[in-house]
C-alpha cells in the first residue's frame, strides 16, 4: 500500500497539521511517511499545501508532480491540483468559496461541507479534522486507534484535551462526505 | 536509548547534534533552514547538556565564533543557506588552513545572489571545489533523507576531529523542510576539559607547564614552511580520498543505464527507476553520499556495465564535471537538471532518460 496525497488549502486552514496528524499516525501504525510543505512565498499570504506519504514500502521521492488523492481547500488549489490527480484517483473539496467546480472525468469525485459544519459546531479550529474524517471515511489507511496516538504525538501536551474534540469532528466528517462523480 | 521521532531535516540535525554532544552552535537565521537555530534555542541546549547555542550579529560573525571554539577543541557548529555560507567563506578557508575541526551545514536554496528560498544543489562547486581562497577542501556529506541529517551530525563531527578538517554537510531546502520518521542516537556526553586536555593537544586551552605553546594561525608569511604545510594538506586530503569514499547503488545489478544524484534528486532518481523499470528500462541510480571525496572509482567501474550515464542535478550541471573525469569518456555523460528553485518531477527525468541518453 503506497498512498500520495496533496493537501491544499489557504494558510490558517490547518492543512500543515491535518498532514503531519496523518503522517504522523501513520508512523504510530509503523508505516513508513514523509510530509513535504509548500514552504515558499505561497506560505507568506496565500496558499499552504502539503504532500503526504503513507506506504508499507520506503519512500522513494518525497516530492511529487501526481497524487492517489487531492484534498481540496479552495478555488487557487483547485485550479493549481485538479489535473494533478492520477486517473481512477480521488479528489475531496469543500464546495465554500469554490467557484470552479471540478471538471475531471476520470477521477473519483466528493464533496465535504466542512467550513459550514464547522461555523454551525463552532468548532472552527477542527476544521481540518472534518475533512480528514471524510479521507478516512474513505480511504481508511490508518486505523482510528492510531489517530488517537498520532493527535497525541502531534499536539503539544497542552492542547491535549482537545483531543476528543478533534476526534468527534473527525467522526462528523465520516458522516459529511457526499459523492459528486463515482467511477464504476 | 533511541528514539524514533518524526522531524523535519533541520529539526533532525538539531537534535542530533545536541545528542552527539555539541559543545557550541553559531549562526546566523536565513530561510530554508532557521528551524535549526529555532530547536537548539526551543531545547534552551544550555540547561540540557550545556551547549551554548548563540544567534551571532552576522555569518560573517558566526563563522569566527566556530573558529574560535573549534580552536578550544570544542565540538562546533553553525548552518545556513546559500548566500549565508557565500559570507562564512573566509572563515571556512581560515578555518580549513589552521586544520580545525568543525561542522558546516548549508541548507541549499536557488541562486543566485539572493535567488529564491526554494530548494536548489548550485552550491555544488562551492562545496566541493573550494568556495573560499587556497588549496583546500572540507570533506561534503550529502544526506538524502531526515534520517541521514540527523545521522551526518554525528559522523559529521567524527570526521572532523578524525582529520582535523571542517566538515560541510550540503543539504537542500526539501531536505531541511520536509518531516520523515528519523531515529535518533543516545545522548553523547559533551568533551570534558580532561578530554580535550588528552585527546587534542594543538587544542589553545592555556598553557599549563606539561602542555607545549600552542598557536593557531592560517598565516605564515616564510614562503617555505607555507609549502610544506601546504604539502601535509594534501597529503591529508588523499588519505580521506583513500578512506572515506562513501555511496549508495540502487537498483544497478542488471542496470543498462545509470542515474548519477544525490540529495533531493537521488529521491526523485528512486521514483523514476520505479517508472523506467514499469516501461522494462533497466536503470539504477548511483547516489554519492561523500561528495569530496568523490566515488571516483565506483563510477569508472559502472562503465563496463552500463551504456550511458544521466546526472540529475538541481543545477545547470556541476557534479557532472566529476562524474565525466571519472568516466574518463568510456560512456556518454549527460546531464539533466532544473534549477533556480525548481525541482525535476520523476517523469520528466524518465523521459530525458530517453531522450539523451538511450535515443542518443
Amino acid at each position: 500500500m503506497t498512498e500520495e496525497i496533496i493537501i491544499a488549502g489557504f494558510g490558517g486552514q490547518g492543512v500543515l497539521s491535518m498532514g503531519k496528524i496523518l503522517a504522523y499516525s501513520g508512523v504510530m501504525q509503523n508505516k513508513e511517511v514523509s510530509w513535504m510543505p509548500s514552504y515558499g512565498p505561497e506560505m507568506r499570504g496565500g496558499t499552504a499545501n502539503v504532500t503526504v506519504i503513507i506506504s508499507d514500502e520506503r519512500i522513494s521521492s518525497p516530492i511529487l508532480h501526481e497524487y492517489d488523492t487531492a484534498i481540496i481547500l479552495n478555488q487557487q488549489s483547485m485550479d493549481k491540483f485538479e489535473h494533478t490527480v492520477k486517473p481512477g484517483g480521488l479528489l475531496i473539496f469543500d464546495p465554500n468559496g469554490i467557484v470552479r467546480m471540478p471538471e475531471r472525468k476520470d477521477i473519483n469525485i466528493y464533496s465535504i461541507e466542512a467550513a459550514e459544519m464547522a461555523g454551525k459546531l463552532g468548532l472552527s479550529k477542527v476544521f481540518n479534522m472534518i475533512v480528514l474524517g471524510g479521507f478516512l471515511k474513505l480511504k481508511p489507511i490508518v486505523e482510528m486507534e492510531y489517530i488517537h496516538k498520532g493527535l497525541e504525538k502531534s499536539l503539544p501536551a497542552r492542547h491535549h484535551v482537545m483531543i476528543p474534540e478533534n476526534e468527534k469532528a473527525i467522526e462528523t466528517g465520516k458522516g459529511l462526505i457526499t459523492p459528486v462523480l463515482v467511477l464504476n | 536509548m533511541k528514539e524514533l521521532r518524526l522531524m523535519k531535516g533541520n529539526e533532525a540535525f538539531a537534535e542530533a547534534c545536541i545528542r552527539a554532544g555539541a559543545d557550541g552552535y553559531f549562526g546566523y537565521p536565513i530561510t530554508p533552514q532557521s528551524e535549526v537555530m529555532e530547536y537548539l534555542m526551543a531545547q534552551k541546549t544550555h540547561e540540557r547538556t550545556g551547549m551554548v547555542t548563540l544567534q551571532a550579529e552576522s555569518e560573517i560573525a558566526a563563522i569566527n565564533m566556530v573558529y574560535g571554539g573549534a580552536g578550544c577543541g570544542k565540538r562546533v557548529l553553525t548552518s545556513s543557506s546559500s548566500p549565508g555560507i557565500s559570507l562564512k567563506q573566509e572563515g571556512i578557508s581560515y578555518i580549513a588552513g589552521a586544520e580545525l575541526p568543525c561542522l558546516i551545514l548549508n541548507v541549499v536554496r536557488g541562486g543566485p545572489g539572493l535567488g529564491t528560498i526554494q530548494p536548489s544543489q548550485s552550491d555544488y562547486f562551492q562545496s566541493t571545489k573550494g568556495g573560499g581562497h587556497g588549496d583546500y577542501k572540507l570533506i561534503v556529506l550529502a544526506p538524502a533523507s531526515v534520517q541521514e541529517m540527523a545521522d551526518f551530525a554525528g559522523l559529521g563531527f567524527e570526521l572532523a576531529f578524525k582529520y582535523r578538517n571542517p566538515v560541510l554537510i550540503l543539504s537542500d531546502g526539501a531536505i531541511g523542510q520536509m518531516m520523515e520518521k528519523v531515529m535518533l542516537d543516545v545522548q553523547k556526553p559533551r568533551f570534558t576539559m580532561e578530554e580535550i586536555r588528552k585527546n587534542t593537544p594543538w587544542a589553545t586551552i592555556g598553557k599549563t607547564p606539561d602542555r607545549e605553546h600552542n598557536i593557531i594561525t592560517s598565516l605564515d608569511l616564510e614562503s617555505i614552511k607555507m609549502e610544506q604545510h601546504n604539502h601535509e594538506l594534501q597529503k591529508k586530503y588523499r588519505a580521506i580520498e583513500e578512506n572515506e569514499v562513501r555511496y549508495e547503488k540502487i537498483s544497478c545489478e542488471d542496470a543498462e543505464y545509470a542515474f548519477v544524484a544525490y540529495g533531493t534528486s537521488a529521491r526523485i532518481c528512486q521514483k523514476a527507476i520505479e517508472i523506467a523499470r514499469s516501461e522494462g528500462i533497466k536503470v539504477g541510480l548511483l547516489r554519492p553520499i561523500t561528495l569530496f571525496p568523490f566515488p571516483k572509482k565506483v563510477i569508472k567501474e559502472m562503465t563496463s556495465k552500463v551504456k550511458g550515464i544521466l546526472c540529475v542535478e538541481m543545477s545547470a550541471g556541476q557534479m557532472i564535471e566529476d562524474v565525466q573525469l571519472a568516466v574518463e569518456g568510456r560512456v556518454p555523460v549527460e546531464h539533466f537538471g532544473r534549477y533556480g528553485g525548481i525541482v525535476h518531477s520523476p517523469s520528466e527525468i524518465v523521459e530525458a532518460l530517453k531522450k539523451q541518453i538511450i535515443g542518443g
